[in-house]
Protein backbone atom coordinates (compact mmCIF):
# COMPACT_ATOMS: atom_id res chain seq x y z
CA UNK A 1 0.00 0.00 0.00
CA UNK A 2 1.40 3.58 -0.84
CA UNK A 3 0.88 6.68 1.33
CA UNK A 4 -1.48 7.83 -1.26
CA UNK A 5 -3.41 5.14 -1.36
CA UNK A 6 -3.45 5.04 2.72
CA UNK A 7 -4.27 8.65 2.74
CA UNK A 8 -7.80 7.78 0.32
CA UNK A 9 -8.56 5.62 3.39
CA UNK A 10 -9.08 8.91 5.10
CA UNK A 11 -12.72 8.91 3.63
CA UNK A 12 -13.45 6.61 6.22
CA UNK A 13 -12.94 9.18 8.50
CA UNK A 14 -14.86 11.46 6.34
CA UNK A 15 -18.34 8.88 6.62
CA UNK A 16 -18.48 9.48 10.71
CA UNK A 17 -17.36 13.24 10.81
CA UNK A 18 -19.96 13.60 8.36
CA UNK A 19 -22.44 11.55 10.43
CA UNK A 20 -21.51 13.52 13.38
CA UNK A 21 -21.98 16.65 12.19
CA UNK A 22 -25.72 16.87 10.78
CA UNK A 23 -26.53 14.05 13.46
CA UNK A 24 -25.54 16.73 16.15
CA UNK A 25 -23.87 13.95 17.99
CA UNK A 26 -20.76 15.98 18.93
CA UNK A 27 -18.22 13.79 18.39
CA UNK A 28 -16.32 15.34 15.65
CA UNK A 29 -13.47 16.44 18.04
CA UNK A 30 -12.96 13.35 19.76
CA UNK A 31 -12.93 11.67 16.03
CA UNK A 32 -10.23 14.13 14.58
CA UNK A 33 -8.02 13.44 18.22
CA UNK A 34 -8.59 9.85 17.50
CA UNK A 35 -7.60 9.73 13.94
CA UNK A 36 -4.31 12.23 14.61
CA UNK A 37 -3.28 10.43 17.36
CA UNK A 38 -3.78 7.11 15.63
CA UNK A 39 -1.81 8.18 12.58
CA UNK A 40 0.90 9.69 14.64
CA UNK A 41 1.24 6.75 16.91
CA UNK A 42 1.09 3.64 14.81
CA UNK A 43 3.78 5.19 12.33
CA UNK A 44 6.03 6.52 14.78
CA UNK A 45 5.81 2.27 16.76
CA UNK A 46 6.19 1.91 12.54
CA UNK A 47 9.23 3.10 12.29
CA UNK A 48 10.94 2.09 16.29
CA UNK A 49 9.99 -1.46 15.13
CA UNK A 50 11.71 -1.22 11.60
CA UNK A 51 14.77 0.13 13.76
CA UNK A 52 14.71 -2.76 16.60
CA UNK A 53 13.95 -5.32 13.86
CA UNK A 54 16.70 -4.43 11.98
CA UNK A 55 19.32 -4.12 14.48
CA UNK A 56 18.69 -6.85 15.99
CA UNK A 57 19.77 -6.04 19.25
CA UNK A 58 18.86 -7.11 22.64
CA UNK A 59 19.17 -4.05 24.26
CA UNK A 60 16.26 -2.75 22.18
CA UNK A 61 13.91 -5.30 22.30
CA UNK A 62 14.58 -5.29 26.67
CA UNK A 63 14.17 -1.69 26.03
CA UNK A 64 10.90 -1.71 24.27
CA UNK A 65 9.31 -4.11 26.60
CA UNK A 66 9.73 -2.25 29.15
CA UNK A 67 8.21 0.44 27.75
CA UNK A 68 5.49 -1.36 27.25
CA UNK A 69 5.21 -2.64 30.51
CA UNK A 70 5.35 0.91 31.92
CA UNK A 71 2.45 2.44 29.35
CA UNK A 72 0.42 -0.55 30.55
CA UNK A 73 1.35 -0.39 34.22
CA UNK A 74 0.25 3.23 34.19
CA UNK A 75 -3.06 2.54 32.33
CA UNK A 76 -4.28 0.22 34.73
CA UNK A 77 -2.94 1.51 37.74
CA UNK A 78 -6.00 4.08 38.21
CA UNK A 79 -8.24 1.57 38.37
CA UNK A 80 -7.12 0.50 41.56
CA UNK A 81 -6.37 3.74 43.01
CA UNK A 82 -7.91 3.07 46.73
CA UNK A 83 -5.08 -0.09 46.92
CA UNK A 84 -2.21 0.96 48.47
CA UNK A 85 1.10 0.20 46.58
CA UNK A 86 -0.88 -1.15 43.17
CA UNK A 87 1.06 0.52 40.76
CA UNK A 88 3.96 -1.60 42.37
CA UNK A 89 1.49 -5.00 42.10
CA UNK A 90 0.31 -4.27 38.92
CA UNK A 91 3.97 -3.89 37.33
CA UNK A 92 5.41 -7.00 38.96
CA UNK A 93 2.29 -8.73 37.77
CA UNK A 94 2.68 -7.76 34.15
CA UNK A 95 6.64 -8.34 34.70
CA UNK A 96 5.77 -11.88 35.67
CA UNK A 97 3.57 -12.60 33.11
CA UNK A 98 5.73 -11.72 30.53
CA UNK A 99 8.95 -13.35 32.02
CA UNK A 100 6.63 -16.43 31.80
CA UNK A 101 5.26 -16.45 28.70
CA UNK A 102 8.16 -15.59 26.76
CA UNK A 103 10.03 -18.18 29.28
CA UNK A 104 7.93 -20.91 27.80
CA UNK A 105 7.90 -19.43 24.31
CA UNK A 106 11.27 -19.12 23.83
CA UNK A 107 12.45 -22.16 26.13
CA UNK A 108 10.89 -24.91 24.50
CA UNK A 109 11.53 -23.57 21.14
CA UNK A 110 8.21 -22.77 20.52
CA UNK A 111 8.73 -19.11 19.20
CA UNK A 112 12.62 -18.25 17.79
CA UNK A 113 14.06 -15.66 19.88
CA UNK A 114 14.17 -12.61 17.77
CA UNK A 115 12.90 -9.29 18.00
CA UNK A 116 9.91 -9.62 15.69
CA UNK A 117 8.46 -12.42 17.67
CA UNK A 118 9.40 -11.50 20.76
CA UNK A 119 8.14 -7.42 20.85
CA UNK A 120 4.95 -8.76 19.14
CA UNK A 121 4.05 -11.57 20.90
CA UNK A 122 4.67 -9.63 23.95
CA UNK A 123 2.41 -6.47 23.25
CA UNK A 124 -0.39 -8.87 22.52
CA UNK A 125 0.65 -10.61 26.12
CA UNK A 126 1.39 -7.20 27.64
CA UNK A 127 -2.02 -5.34 26.44
CA UNK A 128 -4.10 -8.07 27.29
CA UNK A 129 -2.31 -8.05 30.49
CA UNK A 130 -3.41 -4.66 31.05
CA UNK A 131 -6.95 -4.94 30.31
CA UNK A 132 -7.34 -8.10 32.40
CA UNK A 133 -6.08 -5.72 35.15
CA UNK A 134 -8.30 -3.17 34.30
CA UNK A 135 -11.04 -5.60 34.25
CA UNK A 136 -10.07 -7.20 37.72
CA UNK A 137 -9.16 -4.29 39.84
CA UNK A 138 -12.59 -2.67 38.32
CA UNK A 139 -14.60 -5.58 39.41
CA UNK A 140 -12.62 -6.38 43.02
CA UNK A 141 -13.14 -2.66 44.67
CA UNK A 142 -16.59 -2.51 43.77
CA UNK A 143 -16.97 -6.11 45.03
CA UNK A 144 -15.35 -5.17 48.21
CA UNK A 145 -17.30 -2.24 48.83
CA UNK A 146 -20.24 -3.98 48.47
CA UNK A 147 -20.14 -7.05 50.55
CA UNK A 148 -17.93 -4.74 52.99
CA UNK A 149 -20.65 -6.09 56.03
CA UNK A 150 -19.77 -10.14 54.65
CA UNK A 151 -16.44 -9.44 55.33
CA UNK A 152 -16.90 -7.93 58.36
CA UNK A 153 -19.24 -10.88 59.47
CA UNK A 154 -16.38 -13.58 58.54
CA UNK A 155 -13.80 -11.87 60.45
CA UNK A 156 -16.26 -11.21 63.67
CA UNK A 157 -16.92 -15.20 63.47
CA UNK A 158 -13.23 -16.20 63.74
CA UNK A 159 -12.24 -16.06 60.14
CA UNK A 160 -8.84 -14.48 58.63
CA UNK A 161 -8.58 -11.66 56.36
CA UNK A 162 -7.81 -14.52 53.25
CA UNK A 163 -11.33 -16.31 54.02
CA UNK A 164 -13.37 -12.86 54.91
CA UNK A 165 -12.67 -11.72 51.01
CA UNK A 166 -12.80 -15.30 49.76
CA UNK A 167 -15.75 -14.97 47.89
CA UNK A 168 -15.28 -11.60 46.51
CA UNK A 169 -11.75 -12.15 45.38
CA UNK A 170 -12.86 -15.43 43.68
CA UNK A 171 -15.72 -13.69 41.94
CA UNK A 172 -13.46 -11.40 40.49
CA UNK A 173 -11.00 -13.10 39.50
CA UNK A 174 -13.66 -14.94 37.66
CA UNK A 175 -15.46 -11.97 36.14
CA UNK A 176 -12.52 -10.87 35.00
CA UNK A 177 -11.34 -13.94 32.80
CA UNK A 178 -15.10 -14.28 31.91
CA UNK A 179 -14.87 -12.00 28.29
CA UNK A 180 -11.30 -13.79 27.37
CA UNK A 181 -13.08 -17.28 27.49
CA UNK A 182 -16.31 -16.51 25.42
CA UNK A 183 -14.37 -14.73 23.10
CA UNK A 184 -12.50 -18.09 22.59
CA UNK A 185 -15.46 -19.43 22.07
CA UNK A 186 -16.85 -18.11 18.93
CA UNK A 187 -13.26 -17.29 17.75
CA UNK A 188 -13.81 -17.79 13.59
CA UNK A 189 -17.10 -17.67 13.70
CA UNK A 190 -18.09 -14.45 13.90
CA UNK A 191 -15.15 -12.79 13.00
CA UNK A 192 -11.57 -13.31 12.22
CA UNK A 193 -8.76 -12.23 14.35
CA UNK A 194 -6.98 -8.91 13.62
CA UNK A 195 -4.08 -10.42 13.69
CA UNK A 196 -5.21 -13.55 11.69
CA UNK A 197 -6.42 -11.28 9.01
CA UNK A 198 -3.62 -9.33 8.88
CA UNK A 199 -1.29 -12.43 8.26
CA UNK A 200 -3.34 -13.84 5.55
CA UNK A 201 -4.06 -9.91 3.81
CA UNK A 202 -0.23 -10.09 3.81
CA UNK A 203 0.32 -13.73 1.95
CA UNK A 204 0.47 -15.89 4.59
CA UNK A 205 -1.04 -19.83 4.18
CA UNK A 206 -4.17 -19.67 6.02
CA UNK A 207 -3.56 -22.53 7.78
CA UNK A 208 -0.36 -21.16 9.43
CA UNK A 209 -1.85 -17.91 9.98
CA UNK A 210 -4.70 -20.30 12.45
CA UNK A 211 -1.70 -22.02 13.90
CA UNK A 212 0.02 -18.94 15.06
CA UNK A 213 -3.60 -17.85 15.55
CA UNK A 214 -3.76 -20.53 18.34
CA UNK A 215 -0.89 -20.30 19.92
CA UNK A 216 -1.91 -16.59 20.56
CA UNK A 217 -5.15 -17.63 21.71
CA UNK A 218 -3.79 -19.88 24.36
CA UNK A 219 -1.07 -17.48 25.67
CA UNK A 220 -3.72 -15.35 26.08
CA UNK A 221 -5.36 -17.69 28.66
CA UNK A 222 -2.55 -18.21 30.43
CA UNK A 223 -2.06 -14.00 30.78
CA UNK A 224 -5.33 -13.79 31.45
CA UNK A 225 -5.71 -16.86 34.75
CA UNK A 226 -2.45 -15.51 35.78
CA UNK A 227 -2.73 -11.67 35.92
CA UNK A 228 -5.82 -12.39 38.03
CA UNK A 229 -5.32 -14.48 40.05
CA UNK A 230 -2.00 -13.00 40.81
CA UNK A 231 -3.29 -9.34 40.84
CA UNK A 232 -6.20 -10.38 43.25
CA UNK A 233 -3.34 -12.38 45.52
CA UNK A 234 -1.28 -9.28 45.94
CA UNK A 235 -4.06 -6.47 46.15
CA UNK A 236 -6.31 -8.13 49.17
CA UNK A 237 -3.99 -8.28 51.81
CA UNK A 238 -3.73 -3.94 51.75
CA UNK A 239 -7.39 -3.86 52.51
CA UNK A 240 -6.48 -5.33 56.07
CA UNK A 241 -3.83 -4.22 58.70
CA UNK A 242 -1.96 -6.64 60.60
CA UNK A 243 -4.78 -6.68 63.18
CA UNK A 244 -6.67 -8.70 60.95
CA UNK A 245 -9.29 -5.70 60.40
CA UNK A 246 -10.38 -3.95 57.35
CA UNK A 247 -8.68 -0.72 57.29
CA UNK A 248 -11.50 1.80 57.81
CA UNK A 249 -11.59 4.77 54.78
CA UNK A 250 -14.58 7.65 55.17
CA UNK B 1 -22.08 -0.33 90.81
CA UNK B 2 -20.43 -1.75 88.43
CA UNK B 3 -17.34 -1.22 90.20
CA UNK B 4 -18.34 -4.07 92.90
CA UNK B 5 -17.90 -6.84 90.10
CA UNK B 6 -15.36 -8.95 88.45
CA UNK B 7 -15.04 -7.10 85.20
CA UNK B 8 -15.16 -9.25 81.84
CA UNK B 9 -14.53 -6.35 79.64
CA UNK B 10 -12.60 -2.88 80.47
CA UNK B 11 -12.25 0.15 78.88
CA UNK B 12 -9.63 2.93 79.95
CA UNK B 13 -9.87 6.43 78.61
CA UNK B 14 -10.56 4.60 75.31
CA UNK B 15 -10.41 7.04 72.24
CA UNK B 16 -11.47 5.87 68.72
CA UNK B 17 -12.06 8.30 65.75
CA UNK B 18 -11.67 7.33 61.54
CA UNK B 19 -9.63 10.14 60.05
CA UNK B 20 -9.97 13.31 62.01
CA UNK B 21 -13.71 12.45 62.89
CA UNK B 22 -13.60 11.67 66.62
CA UNK B 23 -16.13 9.34 67.44
CA UNK B 24 -15.34 7.95 70.94
CA UNK B 25 -13.96 10.21 73.35
CA UNK B 26 -12.56 9.01 77.05
CA UNK B 27 -14.45 5.73 77.39
CA UNK B 28 -14.12 4.31 81.11
CA UNK B 29 -15.48 1.81 82.50
CA UNK B 30 -16.12 -1.63 82.86
CA UNK B 31 -18.61 -4.51 82.14
CA UNK B 32 -18.99 -7.08 85.01
CA UNK B 33 -18.86 -11.05 84.46
CA UNK B 34 -22.02 -12.92 83.95
CA UNK B 35 -23.75 -9.82 83.43
CA UNK B 36 -25.75 -8.16 81.12
CA UNK B 37 -24.92 -4.51 80.64
CA UNK B 38 -27.52 -2.82 77.62
CA UNK B 39 -25.89 0.02 76.69
CA UNK B 40 -28.66 2.96 75.08
CA UNK B 41 -28.71 6.24 73.40
CA UNK B 42 -29.39 8.60 70.27
CA UNK B 43 -28.43 7.34 66.66
CA UNK B 44 -24.85 7.97 65.86
CA UNK B 45 -23.41 8.09 69.65
CA UNK B 46 -21.15 5.44 69.11
CA UNK B 47 -22.61 2.40 70.12
CA UNK B 48 -21.61 -0.26 67.26
CA UNK B 49 -18.15 1.19 67.30
CA UNK B 50 -18.03 0.82 70.91
CA UNK B 51 -19.04 -2.99 70.60
CA UNK B 52 -16.83 -3.86 67.52
CA UNK B 53 -13.62 -2.49 70.23
CA UNK B 54 -14.96 -4.79 72.26
CA UNK B 55 -14.02 -7.51 70.01
CA UNK B 56 -10.99 -6.58 68.20
CA UNK B 57 -12.66 -5.56 64.70
CA UNK B 58 -11.38 -2.49 65.37
CA UNK B 59 -8.59 -1.05 67.44
CA UNK B 60 -8.56 2.26 69.51
CA UNK B 61 -6.55 4.94 69.19
CA UNK B 62 -5.64 5.80 72.29
CA UNK B 63 -6.41 3.87 75.47
CA UNK B 64 -6.42 0.61 76.88
CA UNK B 65 -9.11 -2.12 76.98
CA UNK B 66 -8.72 -5.17 78.74
CA UNK B 67 -10.35 -8.80 78.47
CA UNK B 68 -10.58 -10.31 81.60
CA UNK B 69 -7.46 -8.43 83.19
CA UNK B 70 -5.49 -8.62 79.76
CA UNK B 71 -4.54 -6.66 77.41
CA UNK B 72 -7.06 -6.95 74.44
CA UNK B 73 -3.63 -6.94 71.95
CA UNK B 74 -1.86 -9.90 73.73
CA UNK B 75 -4.87 -12.27 71.79
CA UNK B 76 -5.00 -13.47 68.42
CA UNK B 77 -7.76 -11.89 66.72
CA UNK B 78 -9.28 -15.04 65.49
CA UNK B 79 -9.21 -16.60 69.33
CA UNK B 80 -10.96 -13.19 70.43
CA UNK B 81 -13.02 -13.30 67.71
CA UNK B 82 -14.39 -16.65 68.76
CA UNK B 83 -14.29 -15.80 72.99
CA UNK B 84 -16.22 -12.65 72.54
CA UNK B 85 -19.05 -13.17 69.26
CA UNK B 86 -20.65 -10.59 68.14
CA UNK B 87 -24.16 -10.57 66.25
CA UNK B 88 -24.00 -7.46 63.65
CA UNK B 89 -26.35 -4.55 63.88
CA UNK B 90 -27.26 -5.44 60.04
CA UNK B 91 -27.49 -9.31 60.28
CA UNK B 92 -25.44 -9.78 57.28
CA UNK B 93 -25.54 -13.46 55.59
CA UNK B 94 -23.37 -14.98 53.35
CA UNK B 95 -25.13 -16.05 50.16
CA UNK B 96 -26.55 -19.62 50.21
CA UNK B 97 -29.24 -21.56 53.30
CA UNK B 98 -29.10 -20.99 56.20
CA UNK B 99 -27.44 -24.31 57.18
CA UNK B 100 -24.36 -22.54 55.16
CA UNK B 101 -24.20 -19.44 57.45
CA UNK B 102 -24.87 -21.44 60.71
CA UNK B 103 -22.35 -23.57 59.20
CA UNK B 104 -20.03 -20.27 58.63
CA UNK B 105 -18.27 -20.45 62.05
CA UNK B 106 -17.03 -23.54 62.24
CA UNK B 107 -15.77 -24.30 58.73
CA UNK B 108 -14.06 -21.12 58.98
CA UNK B 109 -11.96 -23.46 61.64
CA UNK B 110 -11.69 -25.99 59.12
CA UNK B 111 -14.77 -28.96 60.34
CA UNK B 112 -17.85 -29.76 59.26
CA UNK B 113 -21.33 -28.70 61.57
CA UNK B 114 -23.78 -31.52 62.02
CA UNK B 115 -27.11 -30.57 60.76
CA UNK B 116 -28.57 -31.87 63.96
CA UNK B 117 -27.00 -29.12 66.19
CA UNK B 118 -27.80 -26.20 63.44
CA UNK B 119 -31.49 -27.75 63.94
CA UNK B 120 -31.59 -27.50 67.86
CA UNK B 121 -30.13 -23.69 67.35
CA UNK B 122 -32.71 -22.86 65.19
CA UNK B 123 -35.25 -24.42 67.04
CA UNK B 124 -33.52 -22.44 70.54
CA UNK B 125 -33.65 -18.84 68.07
CA UNK B 126 -37.51 -19.82 67.51
CA UNK B 127 -36.82 -20.88 63.67
CA UNK B 128 -38.38 -24.44 63.24
CA UNK B 129 -35.51 -26.69 61.33
CA UNK B 130 -37.92 -26.31 57.87
CA UNK B 131 -35.46 -23.28 57.39
CA UNK B 132 -32.31 -25.26 57.71
CA UNK B 133 -32.40 -24.97 53.76
CA UNK B 134 -34.06 -22.04 52.94
CA UNK B 135 -32.67 -19.51 51.34
CA UNK B 136 -31.10 -16.61 53.01
CA UNK B 137 -32.66 -14.26 50.34
CA UNK B 138 -36.27 -15.59 51.24
CA UNK B 139 -36.18 -14.89 55.40
CA UNK B 140 -37.58 -11.78 56.34
CA UNK B 141 -36.01 -9.30 58.55
CA UNK B 142 -36.90 -10.69 61.75
CA UNK B 143 -35.83 -14.18 60.14
CA UNK B 144 -32.66 -12.82 59.29
CA UNK B 145 -31.83 -11.34 63.26
CA UNK B 146 -32.71 -14.64 64.49
CA UNK B 147 -30.58 -16.80 61.97
CA UNK B 148 -27.73 -13.95 62.70
CA UNK B 149 -28.05 -14.65 66.72
CA UNK B 150 -28.30 -18.37 66.54
CA UNK B 151 -24.86 -18.17 63.69
CA UNK B 152 -23.26 -15.85 66.78
CA UNK B 153 -24.09 -18.59 69.24
CA UNK B 154 -22.54 -21.30 67.50
CA UNK B 155 -18.90 -20.30 68.63
CA UNK B 156 -19.83 -20.76 72.19
CA UNK B 157 -18.16 -17.51 73.26
CA UNK B 158 -17.63 -15.97 76.87
CA UNK B 159 -18.91 -12.70 76.24
CA UNK B 160 -21.50 -11.87 73.87
CA UNK B 161 -21.95 -8.54 71.68
CA UNK B 162 -25.34 -8.06 70.73
CA UNK B 163 -26.17 -4.95 68.38
CA UNK B 164 -29.75 -4.21 68.15
CA UNK B 165 -30.94 -7.74 67.86
CA UNK B 166 -34.59 -7.35 67.74
CA UNK B 167 -35.08 -3.97 66.26
CA UNK B 168 -37.00 -6.10 63.47
CA UNK B 169 -38.68 -8.59 65.62
CA UNK B 170 -42.79 -8.81 66.81
CA UNK B 171 -43.16 -8.68 70.47
CA UNK B 172 -43.32 -12.84 71.04
CA UNK B 173 -40.40 -13.27 69.15
CA UNK B 174 -38.53 -10.37 70.85
CA UNK B 175 -39.63 -11.83 74.31
CA UNK B 176 -38.56 -15.36 72.83
CA UNK B 177 -34.93 -13.80 72.17
CA UNK B 178 -35.10 -12.00 75.11
CA UNK B 179 -35.90 -15.45 77.65
CA UNK B 180 -32.91 -17.08 74.99
CA UNK B 181 -30.43 -14.67 75.95
CA UNK B 182 -31.37 -14.68 79.67
CA UNK B 183 -31.38 -18.25 79.76
CA UNK B 184 -27.46 -18.56 77.62
CA UNK B 185 -26.44 -15.73 80.89
CA UNK B 186 -27.85 -17.71 83.69
CA UNK B 187 -27.09 -21.46 82.50
CA UNK B 188 -23.16 -20.50 80.87
CA UNK B 189 -22.61 -17.32 82.96
CA UNK B 190 -22.02 -15.74 79.53
CA UNK B 191 -21.56 -12.26 79.93
CA UNK B 192 -23.56 -10.15 77.57
CA UNK B 193 -23.49 -6.30 76.58
CA UNK B 194 -26.46 -5.62 74.82
CA UNK B 195 -27.42 -2.33 72.65
CA UNK B 196 -30.91 -1.35 72.25
CA UNK B 197 -33.18 1.01 71.44
CA UNK B 198 -36.13 -0.09 73.31
CA UNK B 199 -35.54 1.17 77.06
CA UNK B 200 -38.66 -1.02 78.20
CA UNK B 201 -36.16 -3.82 77.12
CA UNK B 202 -33.21 -2.44 78.55
CA UNK B 203 -35.01 -2.11 81.88
CA UNK B 204 -36.50 -5.61 81.82
CA UNK B 205 -33.55 -8.06 80.89
CA UNK B 206 -30.43 -5.28 81.72
CA UNK B 207 -28.43 -5.66 85.36
CA UNK B 208 -26.76 -2.67 84.47
CA UNK B 209 -27.04 -0.13 81.62
CA UNK B 210 -24.53 2.45 80.04
CA UNK B 211 -26.41 5.49 78.05
CA UNK B 212 -23.84 7.23 75.53
CA UNK B 213 -24.19 10.23 74.14
CA UNK B 214 -21.96 12.26 71.23
CA UNK B 215 -18.86 9.18 71.83
CA UNK B 216 -19.19 9.72 75.63
CA UNK B 217 -20.70 7.53 78.33
CA UNK B 218 -22.73 10.01 80.25
CA UNK B 219 -24.38 7.75 82.58
CA UNK B 220 -23.72 3.90 84.16
CA UNK B 221 -25.37 2.08 86.79
CA UNK B 222 -27.52 -0.74 87.44
CA UNK B 223 -30.79 -0.29 84.75
CA UNK B 224 -33.08 1.44 86.83
CA UNK B 225 -31.33 4.57 86.42
CA UNK B 226 -33.30 4.67 83.37
CA UNK B 227 -36.57 5.51 85.37
CA UNK B 228 -34.81 8.64 87.19
CA UNK B 229 -31.63 9.63 85.55
CA UNK B 230 -29.40 12.31 87.12
CA UNK B 231 -27.94 13.65 83.85
CA UNK B 232 -30.39 16.33 82.13
CA UNK B 233 -29.45 14.99 79.11
CA UNK B 234 -30.18 11.21 79.54
CA UNK B 235 -33.61 12.83 81.46
CA UNK B 236 -34.86 14.20 78.23
CA UNK B 237 -33.25 11.37 76.12
CA UNK B 238 -35.02 8.77 78.00
CA UNK B 239 -38.55 10.58 77.83
CA UNK B 240 -38.25 11.20 74.08
CA UNK B 241 -37.20 7.44 73.37
CA UNK B 242 -39.32 5.71 76.06
CA UNK B 243 -41.81 3.40 74.51
N1 LIG C 1 -16.62 3.78 58.77
C1 LIG C 1 -17.03 4.99 59.20
N2 LIG C 1 -16.64 6.11 58.57
C2 LIG C 1 -17.03 7.33 59.01
N3 LIG C 1 -17.82 7.51 60.05
C3 LIG C 1 -18.23 6.46 60.73
C4 LIG C 1 -17.87 5.13 60.35
N4 LIG C 1 -18.44 4.28 61.20
C5 LIG C 1 -19.13 5.03 62.07
N5 LIG C 1 -19.02 6.34 61.79
C6 LIG C 1 -19.63 7.46 62.52
O1 LIG C 1 -19.43 7.27 63.89
C7 LIG C 1 -20.54 7.66 64.65
C8 LIG C 1 -20.97 6.53 65.54
O2 LIG C 1 -21.43 5.47 64.77
P1 LIG C 1 -22.03 4.15 65.41
O3 LIG C 1 -22.39 3.25 64.29
O4 LIG C 1 -21.10 3.63 66.41
O5 LIG C 1 -23.34 4.72 66.10
P2 LIG C 1 -24.50 3.94 66.86
O6 LIG C 1 -24.57 4.51 68.22
O7 LIG C 1 -24.31 2.48 66.72
O8 LIG C 1 -25.78 4.42 66.03
P3 LIG C 1 -27.12 3.59 65.66
O9 LIG C 1 -27.96 3.57 66.87
O10 LIG C 1 -27.75 4.41 64.58
O11 LIG C 1 -26.70 2.25 65.21
C9 LIG C 1 -21.60 8.07 63.63
O12 LIG C 1 -21.62 9.48 63.56
C10 LIG C 1 -21.12 7.48 62.34
O13 LIG C 1 -21.50 8.30 61.26
MG1 LIG D 1 -25.27 1.03 65.75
Amino acid sequence: MTYLTLSITLIFVVIPLVLSKTLNLGLERDTIIATVRSIIQLLLVGFILKFVFDSESLLYIFLMVTLMIVAATHNARNKGASIKGITWKVAITLIFVEVLTQGILIGLNITPPTAQYIISISGMVIGNSMVLSILFLNRFTSEVESHQDETELVLSLGGTPKQAIHNQLINSIKASMIPTIESQKTVGLVQLPGMMSGQIIAGADPIQAVQFQLLIMFLLLTTASVTSVMLGFLSYPTLFNQRMQLIQKS
Amino acid sequence: MTTDYKPAIHFNHVDYSINDNQILRGITGSFPEGKITTLVGPSGAGKTTLLKLCNGLLSPESGEIYIKDKQINSFEPVELRRKVGIALQSAPMVSGTVYRNLALPVELRGEKYDKKEAENLLRDVGLGEKFLDRKVTDLSGGQRQKVSIARTLVNKPEILLLDEITSSLDRTSLKEVEELITLINQKYGTTIIWITHNLQQALDIGDFTWVMMDGEVVETGESDLLRAPSNDRVKSFVQGGAQ
